[in-house]
């Protein structure tokens, strides 16, 4: 037996409707995030026991994947594109203008814990470089200009 | 009379504002009085011109681009639902020469139709390459794209109708085939343009190889970073179902094939078939060994097809048109068509589809009229963040898998990466190794802990320390991870930093020492 956690029922729901689908944990582990925006440390033990795995297996799995988190992500997590075709295109000036308004670097929280900033490897919008996704929202062609006023509506539609 | 007007949803285009030109057409219609049909086609692969924005006329389909919404009530003053002139106008978009000089099999639908409509889709073509299949045995559906000669578009280029004989060949009660959506590589996104601008035909070519090979379970394992195709997605399957084109009586022919959309989560490397399989199967997306190929024991054991989106969506075409039609395009051993991306500093981004045997110059400088900054091109990558750095006197390469590993070079999932004569290549090349870096698996040493030395090899370089040591050391460093790495994230990150050393030495400091020396 292991220890039970103290998780949401909505955690738990979550488990049960997709614990049976062959290699249900990816799915499980989506499910939760996008229910929470993370991964909390106390559903691990009950991921674990519904799938039949070690805490340890299940914990492996969340760690390895970039997108997979265990603390909770700002309001907003902006996804900037660090590769090859943005820097082409002046990726590296936008993301230091990108740290120094916001005040943060990569996997990290503004203290107001409006925006959460993390790196992506390409978001298939290569041929509008630099690119950036704010929640499921995708921006082309981004500048230092277009990244304030973007973030200044996103801020304000919150 | 209802005038119809395209306004795509792509998400190109729609992170350039495609979006909020839809509504403001749709509202200043409506203020007007105008009648019309907003339809959001997908895109038809012209980044520069996004969001175009395309009326039907009598003469055919009319262009207007790049379109903000700033500019809407000025094309309803001029008309422009008419197919008035306009400061925007374009003339008639197939007329467009970067449209019109391309040869779209694989995406001869993409951007004429609504992407989540089925009744576009078979008025379009759509599942006649189905049709076919289901009056064929299993051997004459994988002769067809044998004799074809499709290889694998996602960068290995194995020939696809091989991989399928062999899954074919193999007994087994349940078999899988998985469509590999990590299309990953910097550079890309004819993956994401299939499957957003024309989901259906993927579903087809996935339907098609699992009564090749006789699989009866689907997977389309597509990355967390594509949100909208993952939407599109789900909706064309659920359309397919409800219309008997998946499920357990296809088209009424008994045939079972039933389609899921799994998603990845920010992991480069489970675009490697195997590390994929172990993320399907709800694990760390560590490398397998190989043998056994996918093809006898794949996910959860069972023999499966892996293929990218790419070479899926051209099975249908392949069994509509007879696997000679598609060979006749192409030269040498690559045949068919290439859906070519221009990415990075080039004026004029997009999506060009040829057959093989374009040279790079024709694609930089003809279609793709040299870089955005107006300075000279210095190097493009080709086949994405492991895919060598061509330079000018490289340009004259043909596209041709083959003439392309003559150079040692790639051209992997067809991705070009422009860069004009500000880049500096050195920190490319650190680039490249802090990228295996982060992206490793960790299964296989060379690529675990050659990549964290190589970040360290490139900073002293940079730094200009002891450059007779170092040169000498990445190199071998390199030899380490090519021959000894597990899968081609370790085994292929020294093809961009070695073509970068070799190629532009100068940035290296190598000349400037030689000098000084």
């Amino acid at each position: 037996m292991t220890e039970s956690g103290t998780t949401q029922p909505t955690v738990q729901e979550i488990i049960a409707a997709l614990k049976d689908k062959p290699g249900a944990l990816l799915p499980i582990l989506h499910g939760i995030q996008g229910a929470m925006g993370y991964i909390p440390a106390e559903s691990v033990p009950d991921i674990a026991t519904a799938l039949n795995l070690s805490r340890a297996e299940v914990h492996g799995v969340i760690s390895f994947y970039h997108y997979f988190r265990d603390t909770p992500p700002g309001k907003h997590t902006i996804h900037l594109c660090r590769a090859e075709s943005c820097q082409a295109m002046g990726a590296k000036q936008l993301e230091e203008h990108v740290k120094s308004k916001l005040g943060i670097g990569f996997h990290q929280t503004t203290a107001d814990g409006k925006f959460s900033l993390e790196p992506v490897y390409c978001l298939g919008n290569c041929a509008c470089s630099p690119a950036m996704q704010i929640g499921k929202e995708i921006y082309g062609r981004v500048t230092a200009d277009s990244f304030d006023a973007t973030i200044t509506t996103t801020e304000a539609s919150a | 009379m209802s005038i119809t007007i395209y306004v795509p949803c792509d998400s190109s285009a729609v992170s350039l504002g495609a979006d909020r030109v839809a509504a403001a057409i749709a509202k200043e219609a409506a203020t007007r009085g105008i009648d019309i049909h907003l339809v959001r086609n997908g895109s038809r692969g012209m980044f520069w011109l996004e969001p175009l924005v395309e009326v039907a006329t009598a003469k055919g389909r009319v262009a207007y681009g790049p379109v903000q919404p700033a500019d809407v009530s000025g094309l309803f003053d001029a008309d422009f639902t008419q197919g008035a002139a306009h400061t925007l106008s374009l003339g008639l978009t197939e007329e467009l020469d970067y449209f019109k000089k391309q040869q779209r099999l694989t995406f001869a639908r993409i951007g004429k139709t609504d992407p989540v409509s089925l009744t576009d889709y078979v008025e379009n073509d759509g599942y006649r390459g189905l049709k076919n299949a289901l009056s064929m045995t299993q051997e004459q559906i994988v002769q067809a794209v044998t004799d074809s000669g499709l290889r694998g578009r996602g960068g290995a280029a194995f020939p696809t109708g091989i991989k399928w004989k062999t899954v074919l060949n193999t007994a087994s009660a349940q078999k899988y085939i998985i469509c590999n959506a990590d299309e990953g590589d910097s550079g890309t996104f004819s993956d994401r343009m299939v499957m957003e601008d024309d989901p259906f035909v993927l579903i087809e070519g996935m339907t098609i190889a699992g009564l090749a090979v006789n699989a009866t379970q689907g997977y389309i394992y597509l990355r967390i970073e594509y949100p909208h195709a993952c939407e599109v997605l789900n909706a064309a399957i659920a359309t397919a179902y409800k219309e008997g084109y998946l499920g357990d009586n296809i088209q009424g022919s008994g045939k079972r094939f039933d389609l899921e959309v799994r998603l990845g989560a920010g992991a480069y490397v489970c675009g490697e078939e195997t590390s994929l399989m172990e993320s399907l199967e709800g694990k760390r997306g560590l490398v397998r060994f190989k043998p056994p190929l996918p093809a006898i024991s794949g996910l959860f054991g069972q023999p499966t097809v892996v293929n990218n989106v790419i070479s899926l969506a051209s099975v249908p075409i392949i069994l509509d048109k007879g696997g000679d039609y598609y060979r006749d395009f192409g030269i040498g051993r690559s045949r068919g068509t290439l859906p070519v991306q221009l990415a990075g500093n080039i004026k004029r981004p997009g999506l060009v589809e040829l057959s093989f045997g374009l040279t790079l110059r024709e694609l930089l400088y003809d279609f793709g009229g040299g870089s955005a900054s107006g300075r000279p091109i210095k190097a493009v990558q080709v086949g994405g963040p492991l895919g060598a750095y061509l330079p000018e006197a490289q340009f004259d390469t043909v596209l041709d898998y083959e003439a392309f590993a003559a150079i040692w070079a790639v051209v992997g999932h067809g991705g070009i990466v422009v860069f004009d004569d500000t880049v500096n290549m050195a920190e490319m090349a650190r680039y490249s190794m802090e990228f295996c870096k982060i992206e490793s698996c960790g299964k296989c040493t060379p690529c675990r802990i050659g990549s964290t030395r190589g970040v360290e090899v490139m900073d002293d370089i940079i730094n200009g320390r002891n450059l007779d040591k170092n040169i000498p050391l990445l190199r071998d460093l390199c030899d380490t991870l090519l021959n000894g790495s597990l899968c081609a994230l370790g085994g292929m990150t020294p093809y961009p930093v070695l073509s970068a050393l070799n190629h532009f030495p100068e940035d290296f400091g190598i000349n400037a020492k030689a000098t000084a020396a």
